[in-house]
Order: C-alpha cells, then sequence, then structure tokens
C-alpha cells in the first residue's frame, strides 16, 4: 500500500478543499489533492462520483453492446456456426446481466449521484464516503462478473443460465461451469452498492434540502430517483436472499433447489421476480424522471399536473410489488393467483398513462424546440408506450402463456429498456452534458446519433413482434431455414448495427465537441433556460455546490426568479441567468475529504468472490481488505479537522453534517459487509 | 424549525429533525426486515420438506432455546440502560452495561453454536434437506447480524475506554442499541415461528 501524499498542490478557482497540515493516520496519510487521476480514487465529492458511474456504466454498455452484436451475427442467417451453443448461452445471460446490472443501474446512479444534491440545493450527499464507497463496490462486482468471460479460458466460464437463472436450471448439474457462482457473488456484490446508495441518497433527499425546498418542490426527477432508492432498499434483500441460497445451494450443497430432495423450484422464480418486478421499475423511473425534466424545459411550460406526476410515480412504486408473478403464468400458478397477477398487472398501467398523458398535455400548447436531448425524449414517451401497450398484453393470462419465452417477449422488454430506459438516459446526456463538462454536445452529430438509434432500434425490436408471434423461440442459438424467420431475423440484425453506428455517433460526439467547445464562447450557468436549481450555478458545478444556500418558494425556483407576469397574465423576463446564477467562485467553504479507505474495503469484496470461487485463502486477503479498510474507516474524522475552516459561522458551511455520522458510516457497512 | 436554527447562526438542523445517521440506520432496518422476510419464508415454505432425515420435533429443543432466547432479550434491557447511563453523564455504568449485553449476547450465540453442534450429532446436517438448510440459513444469518453486534458493542467499550465515548455521543450508543434491538425483535419472531410452531 504505497499510497504516499502529494506534497503540493495548485489552489484553483473553485477548488475548496486547501488542506495546509498533514495528518498522519496510521499507514496511510489523508489524501488531500483534488487533481490528478490519483484524486479519482479517493474523491467522496458527489459529482465526480456521479461522473465515474456514468463513466464505468458507458463502458459496460459498449460491452453489453457487442455482445449483442455477436448474437445477432449468429442468428442473422440460418444455421449460424459464429457462436457455439455453449457460447451463445454465456453471450445472451452477459448481455442481459451486463445491460440491467452494470449499465442500467449505475447509469441511473450516475443521474442521481450528480443531481439529487443539485436539484435539492444541498452540499453533497449525507454520508460521502459511503458514497464512495457504493461506487468502488460496484465497479468491483462489475469487473467480477466481466472477469468470468476470461478466467478460466475465453468464454467458457461466464453464467450461462440467462439473466434470471431459472432452478434448478442454474444449479451445478445442469451448468456446471463456474459460471453460475460468478453469477450469485457478482450481483451479491453490486447489490451491496446499490443498497448502500439507496440509503445514502434516501436520507440525502429526506434530510438535506436547502431552505424552503419542501418535499414538493422538489424538480420530478429526484422524486423519481428518490422512488427508485427506496424500491432498491427494499427490493435487493430479496434478490440477496435467492442469491444467497444459490450460493449455498452450488457452493455448499444445500438443498434448497434439490427436486429430488423435495426442493420447490419455484421459490427462485418467486424471489427472483418480487425483486425481479420492482427492478423493472428501478430501471425505468429514473428515465421518467429525466423526461420530465427535459420536456418542460423544452416546451417553454412547467411540467403538467406536478401533484400528479409525483404521485403516479409513487403509485408505481407501490403497485410495483404486487404484479411479480404475472413473470411466471406459464408455471401453472393456479387460476386464483393468475387473476389476481393479471388484473394487478392491468391496474399497474393506469399510473404510467397518467405519465404520458402529463407529459403529452405539457407538450400541448408549448414552444416547442427539437433538439437532441428533447428527440430523445419524446422517443421515450412514444417507444414506451409500444413497450407498455405490449405488456398489457401480457396481463392476459391465455395470451401471456402463448408467448411466453418468444421473441415477442424480447420485443415487448426491450421496447421498455431501450425505447423507455436507453432513450431517457441518452436525452439525459445531451441535456446535462455542458452542465457536467462544460460544454455543449453537438447539435447535428447528435440528431444523426438520434435518428440512428430510433431507426435502429425500430428496425431491431419492431419485427421481433412478428417471429415471437410466428413461434420463434427466445434463446435459441440457431434455426433451419424454410419456418419464415430468415427475413425478420436479417432486418432484426441490421437493426443491431444501426444502433450499433448511433452509439459510435455518440462516443465520436463527445471527443468532437470536446476539441470544438475550446473555439466556443462558454455555456454558462443556464443553457437550455431550464427550470432547477443545478442550473442556477456555473457549469461544470465547483467542488462546493453553492456559493450561498438557496431560499426556495415554489417549484420550478430557478425560472421564477428570471420570468414573472404582467398585469395581462403574460410571461416577463426579468432578470437574465446570468444575473440570478451564483458565481461558484467562493474558496472557503469547508467539505468532506477525500478518503483512501472506501477504495480499499471495496477492493476486498471481489477478492472475497474469487475466495469463495477458487481457494478459501483468497477470502482471508479479502477480508483482511475489508477489516483493514473499515478499520482505518473508523478512526479517521468524516471532515479533516486540519483542512482550512475559517468561517465557521457562516451559513452554508454545513460540511459538519456527516461528522457525528462517521459512528454510523462505521457500523453500517460493517453489517452491510458481513451480509455480503 | 430549519430556518429558525439558522437565523440563530446555528448550524442548519436536518429536514426531518433526525439526525442522519439515525434516519439512515431506520432506513437501513427496513431494508434488513425484507431480507429476514425472505429467509423466514424460505424456511416456512421448506419446514415440513425433511427429506427423510430428522424432523423439527425430533430435534429442537425448546427449553434450552427459550433460555438463551430469554438471554438474548435480557440484553435489549441491558443495552438501554447502557444508553441511559451515558444520557446521565455516567461513562463508567455504560462501560459496564455495554459489556454486559455484548457478553449476554454471546452467551445466546454460544447457545446457538452448542445447539447447531447438537442438532448436527443428531443426523440434521447443512445438507441433509430442504428443511435443514433453510433452517441453519435463517438461523445463521441472524446469529451473524448477533456477531456483528458484538463487535460493535466491544468496539464501543474500546472507545469509552479510550475516553471518546461522552455524554455528547450518546447517539453513537442509542444507534447501535437500535440495530440490537432489530436484531432482538427478529429473534422474536424466528423463535415463534421456528420453534414454537414445531
Amino acid at each position: 500500500m504505497a499510497i504516499t501524499e502529494e506534497a503540493t498542490k495548485e489552489l484553483t478557482k473553485g477548488d475548496a478543499v486547501a488542506a495546509t497540515v498533514e495528518q498522519p493516520l496510521g499507514i496511510l496519510t489523508r489524501p488531500t489533492s483534488t487533481k490528478g487521476w490519483k484524486s479519482w480514487l479517493t474523491t467522496v465529492d458527489h459529482k465526480r462520483i456521479g461522473i465515474l458511474y456514468g463513466g464505468a456504466a458507458l463502458l459496460f454498455f459498449v460491452l453489453g453492446g457487442l455482445e449483442a452484436l455477436a448474437m445477432r451475427i449468429q442468428l442473422a442467417t440460418p444455421n449460424g456456426t459464429f457462436l457455439s451453443a455453449e457460447t451463445y448461452n454465456q453471450v445472451f445471460t452477459m448481455h442481459g446481466v451486463t445491460m440491467i446490472f452494470l449499465v442500467a443501474m449505475p447509469m441511473a446512479a450516475a443521474f442521481a449521484n450528480y443531481l439529487i444534491p443539485l436539484q435539492i440545493g444541498a452540499r453533497d450527499v449525507a454520508f460521502p464516503r459511503l458514497n464512495a464507497l457504493s461506487f468502488w463496490i460496484f465497479l468491483g462486482g462489475g469487473l467480477f462478473l466481466v472477469s468470468s468471460q476470461f478466467i478460466g479460458g475465453w468464454w467458457s466460464n461466464a453464467p450461462d443460465c440467462g439473466w434470471f437463472c431459472y432452478q434448478p436450471n442454474g444449479g451445478v448439474i445442469f451448468s456446471p461451469s463456474r459460471g453460475v457462482d460468478y453469477y450469485a457473488i457478482g450481483l451479491q456484490i453490486t447489490g451491496i452498492a446499490s443498497l448502500i446508495s439507496a440509503v445514502n441518497l434516501i436520507v440525502t433527499c429526506l434530510n438535506m434540502r436547502t431552505r424552503g425546498m419542501s418535499m414538493f418542490r422538489m424538480p420530478v426527477l429526484t422524486w423519481m430517483l428518490l422512488v427508485t432508492q427506496f424500491l432498491l432498499l427494499f427490493a435487493i434483500p430479496v434478490i440477496t436472499v435467492g442469491l444467497f441460497l444459490l450460493m449455498f445451494a452450488r457452493l455448499f450443497d444445500a438443498q434448497f433447489f434439490n427436486v429430488a430432495a423435495g426442493a420447490e423450484p419455484l421459490l427462485w422464480q418467486h424471489l427472483f421476480w418480487i425483486f425481479g418486478h420492482p427492478e423493472v421499475y428501478i430501471l425505468v423511473l429514473p428515465a421518467f424522471g429525466i423526461v420530465s425534466e427535459v420536456i418542460p424545459t423544452f416546451s417553454r411550460k412547467p411540467i403538467f399536473g406536478y401533484s400528479f406526476m409525483v404521485f403516479s410515480g409513487i403509485a408505481i412504486g407501490f403497485m410495483g410489488w404486487g404484479v411479480w408473478a404475472h413473470h411466471m403464468f406459464a408455471s401453472g400458478l393456479g387460476p386464483i393467483s393468475v387473476a389476481a397477477f393479471s388484473l394487478s398487472t392491468m391496474f399497474i398501467a393506469v399510473p404510467t398513462g397518467v405519465k404520458i398523458l402529463n407529459w403529452l398535455a405539457t407538450m400541448w400548447g408549448g414552444k416547442l424546440t427539437f433538439n437532441t436531448p428533447m428527440l430523445f425524449a419524446v422517443a421515450v414517451v412514444s417507444m414506451f408506450t409500444i413497450g407498455g401497450l405490449s405488456g398489457v398484453t401480457h396481463a392476459m393470462a391465455a395470451v401471456d402463456t402463448q408467448q411466453t419465452d418468444t421473441y415477442y417477449i424480447v420485443a415487448h422488454f426491450h421496447y421498455v429498456v431501450f425505447g423507455g430506459i436507453i432513450n431517457g438516459l441518452f436525452a439525459g446526456f445531451y441535456f446535462w452534458w455542458p452542465k457536467v463538462f462544460g460544454y455543449k454536445l453537438n447539435e447535428k452529430l447528435g440528431k444523426t446519433n438520434f435518428w440512428l438509434m430510433i431507426i435502429g432500434m425500430n428496425l431491431t425490436f419492431g419485427p421481433m413482434h412478428i417471429l415471437g408471434l410466428q413461434g420463434m423461440s427466445r434463446r435459441y442459438y440457431t434455426y433451419s431455414g424454410g419456418y419464415g424467420f430468415e427475413l425478420w431475423n436479417m432486418v432484426v440484425s441490421i437493426g443491431a448495427f444501426t444502433i450499433a453506428l448511433g452509439v459510435l455517433t455518440f462516443i465520436i460526439n463527445i471527443f468532437y465537441s470536446k476539441r470544438k467547445a475550446a473555439e466556443l464562447p462558454p455555456v454558462g450557468p443556464d443553457p437550455w433556460d431550464s427550470r432547477s436549481l443545478e442550473w442556477m450555478i456555473s457549469s461544470p458545478p465547483p467542488d462546493h455546490n453553492f456559493d450561498e444556500p438557496i431560499d426556495v418558494h415554489g417549484l420550478d425556483e430557478f425560472w421564477h426568479r428570471k420570468y414573472g407576469y404582467d398585469d395581462d397574465g403574460k410571461v416577463i423576463a426579468f432578470a437574465t441567468a446570468a444575473e440570478v446564477a451564483q458565481t461558484g467562485d467562493r474558496t472557503d467553504v469547508h467539505l468532506p475529504s477525500p478518503s483512501y479507505w472506501p477504495i480499499v474495503v471495496a477492493t476486498g469484496l471481489p477478492i472475497i468472490g474469487y475466495g469463495l470461487i477458487y481457494s478459501l485463502w483468497l477470502c482471508v486477503v479479502g477480508g483482511l481488505f475489508v477489516v483493514t479498510g473499515l478499520f482505518g474507516w473508523a478512526q479517521e474524522p468524516a471532515d479533516d479537522p486540519n483542512a482550512v475552516h475559517d468561517d465557521h459561522d457562516e451559513p452554508g458551511d454545513d460540511g459538519d453534517d456527516a461528522q457525528g455520522a462517521s459512528a454510523l458510516e462505521q457500523s453500517s457497512t460493517e453489517e452491510m459487509s458481513v451480509d455480503g | 424549525m430549519a430556518e429558525a436554527a439558522l437565523d440563530a447562526h446555528e448550524h442548519p438542523e436536518t429536514n426531518t429533525g433526525m439526525s442522519n445517521s439515525k434516519l439512515a440506520l431506520w432506513v437501513f432496518l427496513g431494508s434488513e426486515c425484507l431480507l429476514f422476510g425472505g429467509l423466514i419464508s424460505t424456511y416456512l415454505l421448506y419446514r415440513n420438506e425433511t427429506n427423510g432425515g430428522p424432523t423439527a420435533s425430533d430435534v429442537f429443543e425448546i427449553p434450552f432455546t427459550s433460555v438463551s432466547s430469554f438471554v438474548l432479550l435480557l440484553s435489549s434491557l441491558t443495552m438501554v440502560l447502557a444508553l441511559s447511563a451515558l444520557r446521565r453523564g455516567d461513562e463508567t455504568r455504560n462501560r459496564i452495561w455495554l459489556l454486559t449485553t455484548a457478553m449476554l449476547g454471546a452467551v445466546f450465540v454460544g447457545g446457538q453454536v452448542y445447539e447447531f453442534t447438537a442438532f448436527l450429532r443428531e443426523g440434521l446436517g447443512f445438507t441433509t434437506s430442504p428443511f435443514s438448510s433453510a433452517f441453519y440459513t435463517l438461523t445463521g444469518f441472524h446469529g451473524v447480524h448477533v456477531s456483528v453486534g458484538i463487535v460493535m458493542l466491544m468496539s464501543l467499550v474500546v472507545v469509552s475506554l479510550k475516553g471518546d465515548l461522552s455524554k455528547e455521543r450518546a447517539e453513537t450508543v442509542e444507534l447501535i442499541g437500535l440495530y440490537w434491538h432489530f436484531v432482538d425483535v427478529v429473534w422474536i419472531f424466528i423463535f415463534t415461528v421456528v420453534y414454537l410452531t414445531v
């Protein structure tokens, strides 16, 4: 552990943690640097952690996308030979696991981390070091899962049981490679990350709002992210139980799924889907939140029916727990269960319909600007509706039984996850990019990106409906000619590569726009003339977020500081964004100090994971990392007492918030790491 | 409330009036409910699936487990006494009661270990049947929770011996107490569901 202190550091504008005295803490001195690559390892700033989440998720997105392309090469023509049956099983499993657990969830976490504190006017999240811990645990778990693709042979040890890994199909007898072990342990690790993050962000939303920011003045995005965190809080332990049973069954011969010994194969299905259906809303609600920010801004109207938006999100959060068995209609649950879950599934379409209606009503009569973020947001409204409608068809148990495990299902949930979630996340990228990085993404490339992706997704997932109704099963690694599958499979494969071109355009756009940005004027705090607090500070925001706490008097506070109404009720501008926004150049704010310990603790978990699979000695090594990390963590105050702190009584100096927290941070992480 | 505090040039209070740490612990305990809910459900599903091995009524020894359950519940009382001692500023008594709580917890865990070895001798191994796997997993998870609690209590004792656990930091004791009571309450459920319904 030869991590050494940087002796000197440059003070720059907005550089608020100006630590001057080194304080040795055991073998490691406290990190103070906020510059350079090393500072990213120790940062506790919610904005940087958000960027880390986003960057990691984007890399996993490319990986999951390559897996999708491999499958589409295999299926483009009958009797494909690009992938063997064994490899194909692993590729579709890793595609699903990667896209759901390593892309959609952390990408939502990126937005949550970056935007929640800014939107509620807070200095940081409630527990900055726990926040860093969440990210590093997530990254460790993600890399652990991905490493299964090459440890022990190229694509011979990856999970091959599908993303929901039904039992006893995922047991040692039917899946003898170590893949399912990677699945069970890897998802437990990422689950710990989600759980810690959920606790942290819930406390942040409930406890750290700025003056006047009541719950019902929080932007819809923050609300949706809060509901998501509650869903995570209660859903993650359920999958954790399932994963523990699976792990014990595979590693220690527990009898949970041994049907010969009297075990019940539906147990796993119930545990998985009690987690799995809320998970659908965990994935989609953040995208709904993003759309609810983008559409009002580019319609130049407040969101239609704010309280309906919030309450429909909460309703989805509750009802999401009562529909899980519609994933299991084909398993013979009995007529009463099927009828009950059919009904609840139809009901949950209502709050979702409310949201669609409110977005349309927000756009109705608005001054619409169809730039890239708005295009992606409108794509969510339209494409998600298609996915939602095909979803309601599954509420009819008879139809569902016909469609189970066909490409119709694949088509349905890809309209939800790609049409709803990926489009929503891309809307978010284009919308908040100038806020996060200080430059806008190029519009022309952005629109190319949009059209490639929207045409690509419809070419890819539209024909899957037909293939499914024609009777093509999902997860078959190949098919014979002469069943009428050839044409549509070719179309699907062409569509998949069109999407890939779209994503490539996005990546090119990032670098192209960054280079061009030097020639363009700075974007300023508020490039889109937006409504919520994150636009009221310079772009990118300084480490300390806001120079002064903001007094909030209503919904869309920032917009109301720029605009008012004249005597005739017409909207008039009475201030520019530059006049209203804060400059962010205050340098005397005391902030939570960086820390080495989160990454040390997080490093231990994948090592324990490898230990469980290969040699229990590695568990000892991993355990040492965790224990050392927690010990160091407990010894270290949340705030470096030697950091500059010369304005103790200034309002807005709430850096001490986390101080009493260190003991709890210690205790709760101890529990969590034992649970995991 | 928050405004009033700021006007008085104090540090801003939290929106709920509850400290971040305490709120976080409550939220986390909510999550734990689902964890034990899942494990208890698994046990209920499998309690009669003995696969020809010993059944619950063959092995359980209710009087013994009742005593160790009583010891665990007693530790909730000593936990409360520890907190109230510290709130009065009596650090010595706080230490004594913390130590007592940890020891009572250790007696419970010891009883569990004894019980497990007795069951094992009677032929109820972890891999014997769905019933045995579910039983050991559920009670084992609870035992790990108690053990983590003991570690935290002992850490508090060490911190207190170093003189760093004064009246002002009573909330730390309160939080670990909350966790401890939660684990006890969970045991009431487990004891009822697992042992008393044989």
